[in-house]
């Protein structure tokens, strides 16, 4: 028998699909502060697209772009082909963009369920009151749901906390909790801020597994930025190096990690 | 009350012919629609009734049937307990088959071993984690040709051959049995009762593991012995969360549970198990003593916690039930003042912690393994928890001796069980003859006739005695005892389970076998002293820190010098108290080979590992350097060292024995 690794590395060979969202020309100034200049890049679909630079590149900048909280000033973004000249929040999440944050963003007094439940509310039909009720199609809808978040929350293994008020849990875990939120949307494009900043070891290996089995088996996609170069090369299919709010690369992990401007950027120049 | 449970009647043809699979055949006719298997999908318990696993486990079986496993061979089954791996095992058995449970958490390396001893062609495990294990495996064990996987997830992108889902193997069970059809009613009908059942392999203690062969005979007599004795009826609900390589879980979850046609629930992961054991609230309840000793210090832990008012109440209703509560258990004559006092604590405090517990409505709770803390054991029997020990081993199928209801000894592991003779060699040594003594180990029969004599007795290696009332009394293994140098008996294991009693110290080892003295290792349970480290306000950077602080030297003195008043106490003891110990700066560990996969101490590994800290502890020397490696759960090696105190214990001179 010759063994296959299970995809543990972002390997080319992976298929990705066509384009699915394409940003060209973005500039973004607030005042007279230049975060974004003229950057184009583009998202295949079912491809792990990392973005990375030095702090103040303007990476969280180029996700609110995208899910429409910055307006750019010039610019476009066609997602699967349609062109418009800045995203909106709602219609974002419509689209079926859903994203974490750098700084956890959840219910802090709400147990794991509820939070991942909160993910599920655009889905949502009934109305409020029937809903408050628990009556009628809004009780077949809320168990419909809840089976959606507890597969959310076998599928993130986090069975054992699943009543836990977040406020409870270690750092890790509520990372992990907040990228539940974000799959009960059932995305098809994901934004993840920075998910494994201030994490141990062992708690980024976790998270890698879990982004690649997003990406594999709900076959979303993803587009992430993260700090730990490590991390970023082994598992994303494309990278855009952003510097000063400019882009300097973009490409496989491998021509990113041998591009002269990146190194310069990253260890200073005179080295 | 199932009536087909103990039925006297049956002939003995048809004793001979008892099965497991006829069994489960018979619960599938008998009560067809009573749930056999739980288990959590989704956040929602899942049921399945006895005809469902029926037809569940003529599926597998029909497809391992198809993929060629036939009669004779094993089938290794690898994972945390979930229904379909015991369905596979029902399955194996329905073909003539025999299934061998490892242990989910050993490393590939050590599951090789059994793998090729018992010459495994076909593989049942429970997820990737498993599988991966087996594939890494196809090099040193290549008679491995079929594994089926029960959790699909991650396995998309295997492509290795042999590998099949359960759901798959079922498909395939289903079109071959339309195809074959009797093939599997002849399958079952061949089987008999002396056909082997089960093979599980013992972790040893020393030297490489040897499979116990169990027939269906065994296993049954044991079952049925056990579901007699404590009135087990087809309502009882299990929660089966011990490894199902392990003869206890063998014995509640498959011999008892189809005896009985009772419930095995099936926890949704292993982190949930104290959920689940709230939401099922077993009747009749099995773990080994860690596990009740960590749900009281849990609830010590968490009453420490709580405001004064509660802190008081929760005092006052314990020493009531420390007072009283074991005498009501017992039915004994208890004054009408204690019984209301005990009343009113049931309803503010006993109901609601063993609520929180999951232990509102055992019946029976079964512990058993290792020795219990009398305060432990006192401590779940006051608040009305029916705790018992029994005593038996994988070769006797955990059955030999039981405490029967109304008449528990702390200190005994209680009468002989329903058809087993049990007595003492010269030596003090326990012998066993019943009819679920093993049939031998698997391809040893050197191995065998050491431990079973031409007299039918199973040498049990544990030295034990009776007391007056006919109950059983288990000192040590019998092989561990030992002389001092002044000629009283050492029982290394009876002090320090002293030793362990205490909720500070969750391992210790002591020596004394052909000395002077004895001297001691402990191993602090870094919950309990970082606790009273915090409340204390000592600052510590990690375990070997806190092993090493004065604080942690004190307490652990208080301890040690406690159980000495203790052996000073016993007849014969005395002179077998702890002059020295030390606290070792790591966690004895089943990955560093301290201790064996159940967590029993392997003392020749350590007498040789430790040389120096033990030379050190006998020569008197005031500290002793140590480094030792260490290997982590994922496989790396890192080093662990400090610089050991030795500090010595204050000794007792015997009592005089009061007559």
């Amino acid at each position: 028998m010759d063994m296959i690794q299970p995809a543990m590395n972002g390997s080319p060979a992976r298929a990705t699909g066509p384009v699915i969202l394409d940003l060209s020309h973005i500039s973004l100034a607030f005042g007279g502060v230049k975060a974004l200049t003229d950057i184009s890049f583009d998202v295949r679909e079912h491809e792990i697209r990392a973005i990375i630079g030095p702090n103040g590149a303007g990476k969280s900048s180029m996700l609110n772009v995208i899910n429409g909280v910055y307006r750019p000033q010039q610019g476009e973004i066609a997602l699967r082909g349609q062109s418009r000249r800045n995203m909106d929040c709602h219609a974002a999440a419509k689209a079926g963009i859903a994203r974490t944050f750098q700084n956890i963003a959840l219910f802090k007094g709400m147990t794991v369920l509820d939070n991942i439940m909160t993910g599920r509310n655009l889905k949502m039909r009934s109305n409020f009151l029937l809903q408050a009720l628990y009556w009628g199609p809004a009780r077949k809808e809320e168990i419909a749901h809840r089976e959606k978040a507890e597969a959310i929350i076998d599928f993130l293994e986090i069975q054992a906390i699943r009543k836990t008020p977040v406020g409870r849990l270690p750092y890790g875990l509520q990372k992990r909790v907040e990228l539940g939120r974000a799959l009960a949307a059932e995305p098809d494009i994901l934004l993840l801020d920075e998910p494994m900043a201030g994490m141990n070891v062992e708690e980024k290996q976790d998270m890698c597994r879990f982004i690649l089995d997003v990406n594999d088996q709900l076959g979303t996609t993803i587009v992430l930025i993260e700090h730990d170069m490590g991390v970023v090369m082994d598992i994303s299919d494309r990278v855009v190096v952003l510097d000063y709010g400019r882009k300097i690369a973009d490409g496989t992990p491998d021509e990113v990690r041998n591009n002269e401007e990146v190194i310069r950027a990253y260890l200073g120049a005179g080295h | 009350m199932g009536d087909d449970v103990v039925d006297a009647s049956r002939d003995a043809q048809d004793q001979a012919r008892d099965t497991f699979p006829r069994r489960l055949r018979g619960h599938g006719q008998a009560r067809p629609g009573r749930p056999a298997f739980r288990e959590k999908h989704l956040g929602i318990w899942q049921t399945w009734s006895w005809q469902q696993v029926n037809a569940e486990v003529r599926a597998i079986a029909c497809g391992l049937a198809s993929l060629g496993f036939k009669r004779g061979m094993n089938l290794a089954i690898v994972g945390d307990n979930r229904p379909s791996l015991y369905w596979a095992m029902l399955a194996a058995q329905s073909l003539g088959g025999v299934p061998v449970p490892l242990y989910q958490d050993a490393p590939a390396a050590d599951m090789a071993y059994v793998l090729n001893d018992a010459d495994i062609g076909f593989a049942v495990a429970e997820d990737q984690e498993q599988v991966d294990k087996l594939l890494e495996l196809t090099e040193s064990c290549p008679q491995l040709r079929h594994i089926v996987f029960e959790d699909e997830r991650g396995m998309r992108h295997y492509r290795q051959a042999g590998l099949i889902s359960l759901a798959r193997l079922q498909d395939l069970g289903r079109v071959w049995d339309a195809a074959n059809p009797g093939q599997f009613d002849a399958a079952v009908e061949a089987g008999s009762g002396s056909d082997a059942a089960i093979i599980l392999y013992t972790s040893g203690t020393t030297g490489k593991p040897k499979g116990v062969v169990q027939s269906h005979r065994a296993l049954l007599a044991a079952g049925m012995g056990g579901v007699g004795f404590d009135h087990l009826t087809d309502h009882e609900d299990i929660l089966s969360y011990l490894p199902m390589a392990w003869v206890g879980d063998c014995l509640f979850s498959l011999a008892q549970a189809l005896v009985a046609g009772f419930t095995v629930n099936c926890p949704e992961s292993s982190d949930t198990v104290l959920t689940d054991l709230r939401e099922i609230g077993p009747t009749y309840y099995f773990a080994p003593p860690r596990v009740f000793e960590n749900m009281l210090t849990s609830v010590m832990i968490r009453m420490e916690d709580a405001g004064a008012l509660k802190r008081r109440m929760f005092h006052h209703f314990m020493s009531v039930a420390r007072r009283c509560g074991s005498a009501i258990l017992d039915g004994k004559d208890v004054s009408t003042g204690d019984r209301l006092q005990y009343a009113l604590g049931r309803v503010l405090v006993y109901g609601p912690l063993k609520n929180v517990l999951g232990l509102s409505r055992v019946r029976v709770a079964y512990t058993a393994g290792a020795a219990i803390g009398p305060d432990l054991f006192r401590f779940y029997r006051s608040i009305g928890v029916n705790l018992k020990q029994l005593y038996g081993s994988t070769e006797t199928c955990a059955y030999v001796c039981l405490q029967p209801d109304g008449n528990i000894k702390f200190d005994s592991v209680g009468l002989p069980a329903p058809g087993v003779e049990v007595k003492l060699a010269a030596n003090g040594e326990v012998l066993v003859k019943s009819p679920a003594t093993m049939d031998g180990y698997f391809k040893r029969p050197d191995a065998t006739a050491e431990v079973i004599d031409t007299e039918g007795y199973f040498h049990t290696g544990d030295a034990g005695m009776f007391d007056r009332d006919g109950h059983l009394k288990i000192i040590d293994r019998a092989a561990d005892v030992g002389k001092m140098d002044c000629g009283a008996i050492f029982a290394p294991n009876y002090i320090e389970n002293k030793l362990k009693f205490f909720p500070f110290i969750k391992e210790a080892v002591a020596f004394g076998n052909a000395r002077k003295e004895v001297c001691a290792f402990i191993n602090i349970d870094m919950e309990a002293v970082g606790n009273y480290a915090e409340r204390r306000n000592v600052a510590y950077a990690g375990y070997t820190d806190l092993a090493g602080h004065a604080l942690t030297y004190e307490l652990v003195r208080e301890c040690v010098e406690k159980v000495n008043a203790d052996l000073a106490g016993e007849d014969g003891m005395a002179p077998t108290q702890i002059k020295r110990f030390l606290v070792l700066h790591k966690e004895l560990d089943p990955d560093d080979d301290e201790l064996t996969r159940t967590r029993k101490v392997r003392r020749k590994f350590i007498a040789e590992k430790y040389a120096v800290l033990i030379d050190a502890l006998y020569t008197g020397k005031a500290s002793q350097f140590i480094s030792t490696q260490v290997k982590f759960e994922d496989g790396r090696i890192g080093t662990a060292s400090a610089d050991l105190r030795i500090c010595e214990a204050c000794a007792y001179p015997a009592m005089e024995l009061a007559a």
